[in-house]
């Protein structure tokens, strides 16, 4: 990728007159040699296995810790039975997060979007929003290509690994991507496609990776949550004009700064936070014995 | 950093790193095990021993041993697919020196007889590296068509191989050497731009001084896809 920031694609964005996710897509076609077509078929290939892959969930499936399961199912129930308060939208996004992660830790396939932790935040908001507001496919796919930018700017300026920078890396950046792709979706510019990313990680920064019995199950499942309601809600903030004070590229730079300050204990090896609670070591010694 | 290496890969669950990685391994020790495996001894080292089992890393190193690749859906079911088909398995822990958490020492037999000792380890998003090959390093990332060949330490050798490419039209994108003691048994790994054609890997196994050859292709073979349709429709 020859993009180290989102200022850089925003620029090009507007010297060439092409919109934001063109510029994404002639840089995978440059780097491999790739027609448009074809890269626009492969994007569109991912995005409908994130549909396949929500489709194929099963309420009844547990982990093999038994951690985790049929969550999501229980929040589509509450959603029909009118109990929710985030309404139709928010809480489809709610029930579609969390079963793309249950899907994910009952080892269904999913697509990585970046990370299979952060799996369920990117299909929770797009599939939610192509079903909800009737949008064509292949706008989905040009929001995926914003997704995209903005993830591979967040792995080249920082990171987007939990063993590297804590869950701020993984659901923070799944969280920006997604935002990135609503505000576009929205009819957001380069500009407020990129303060909707930032907005997003930095209502996420410092948050730790700290999964029990190192699984990806507690709290990674319902963390899927947080990352497309907060996405949904920095979309939100950046299409009514509102900006973050801090510029994107320096929002991403303070994360890698803190996930590099952050303790390895809470960097994706099972030790701190909610794994070296009473109850998370409980659970680790129960899973280590099976 | 690709695009597509932030979006995607398609893949079953967990984890990039223990699931997705581990079947990366199990299939590219299969392709350089050359045929079926009858047998393979696991040995998991560091959090592959550690949060493995939760990640269903046993289960993808079978799966990939059966020749699946990481977005196959039957991966969960490995072990039941294993045990129809008749490859036997065994899962221990070990310490492995200077490894990658992330790694595996593979004892494989094959159906033909043949039989390799492979160290992989995951990289992390799913990227893989095999470090050892019969005790030997290779340290390639089984992104290219690579071939591995182990041979006396004596001089020539490395000039016959490159001059065989040579004449076949063989690009070599990265070459390594290592060898265990001077005059004692050394390899070669060579990272190619094009398929190395049967014929060619055959003249090199013929060669005196040549120990053993070993090739991993990226071509999607048939006789790789080895489960068979009636377990596809499962």
């Amino acid at each position: 990728m020859s993009f180290r920031s989102l200022e850089e694609i925003i620029r090009k964005s507007k010297e060439t007159g092409k919109a934001f996710w063109e510029i994404v897509m002639e840089d995978d076609m440059n780097e491999r040699a790739a027609s448009s077509q074809d890269s626009f078929h492969k994007m569109k290939l991912l995005y409908l296995s994130m549909r396949d892959a929500n489709a194929a969930y099963d309420k009844n499936l547990k982990s093999a810790s038994e951690l985790v399961g049929g969550d999501g199912e229980k929040v589509h129930q509450a959603l029909k039975a009118g109990k929710l308060l985030s309404g139709t939208f928010g809480g489809e996004v709610i029930a579609k997060a969390l079963k793309m992660g249950e899907n994910n830790a009952c080892m269904k396939r999913i697509v990585a979007a970046p990370t299979a932790g952060s799996c369920g935040v990117l299909p929770a908001v797009l599939l939610t929003y192509e079903e909800q507001m009737g949008e064509e496919i292949d706008r989905m796919v040009e929001a995926m290509f914003v997704a995209s930018g903005i993830g591979v700017v967040i792995s080249v300026r920082a990171f987007l690994a939990g063993a590297a920078g804590g869950c701020q890396a993984e659901i923070g950046s799944a969280s920006a991507m997604a935002a990135g792709a609503l505000a576009y979706l929205q009819g957001g510019d380069g500009e407020c496609i990129a303060h909707a990313s930032a907005l997003t990680l930095k209502n996420l920064l410092g948050l730790v990776c700290d999964p029990v019995a190192g699984l990806v199950e507690v709290p990674c499942v319902k963390r899927n949550v947080v990352g497309a309601i907060n996405a949904i809600a920095s979309a939100d903030m950046a299409i009514a004009g509102v900006r973050s004070q801090i510029p994107p590229d320096e929002v991403i730079d303070a994360m890698r700064e803190v996930g590099e300050a952050m303790p390895s204990a809470l960097r994706e090896t099972g030790e701190g936070g909610l794994a070296g609670t009473p109850t998370g070591i409980k659970i680790r010694d129960r899973v280590l014995m099976q | 950093m690709n695009v597509f290496d932030v979006m995607g890969p398609v893949m079953v669950g967990p984890s990039s790193s223990h699931t997705a990685g581990a079947v990366k391994i199990g299939l590219t020790a299969r392709k350089l095990l050359q045929e079926e495996v009858l047998s393979a001894d696991i040995l998991l080292h560091g959090s592959f021993l550690a949060t493995g089992r939760g990640h269903g890393t046993d289960k993808a190193l079978i799966a990939g041993l059966l020749g699946m690749k990481p977005d196959d859906e039957r991966i969960p079911n490995s072990f039941q697919i294993a045990d129809e088909l008749g490859m036997k398995y065994t899962f221990s822990g070990t310490e492995l020196r200077h490894a990658h958490p992330n790694s595996v020492l593979l004892k494989l037999k094959g159906r033909a007889g043949r039989e390799l000792e492979v160290i992989g380890s995951s990289q992390g998003g799913g990227a893989i590296k095999i470090n050892k090959i019969d005790g030997l390093d290779a340290n390639f990332c089984a992104c290219y068509p690579t071939l591995i060949v182990h041979n006396a330490d004596q001089p020539g050798h490395i000039s016959e191989v490159t001059t065989l490419l040579a004449k076949h039209g063989i690009n070599i994108a990265t070459m390594q050497l290592y060898r265990d003691k001077r005059g004692g048994r050394a390899v070669m790994v060579l990272e190619c731009d094009q398929e190395i054609a049967s014929q060619v890997i055959h003249t090199l196994e013929k060669m005196e001084g040549i120990l053993k050859v070993t090739y991993l292709s990226l071509e999607e073979k048939d006789e790789f896809s080895i489960i068979g349709r009636d377990h596809k429709k499962k």
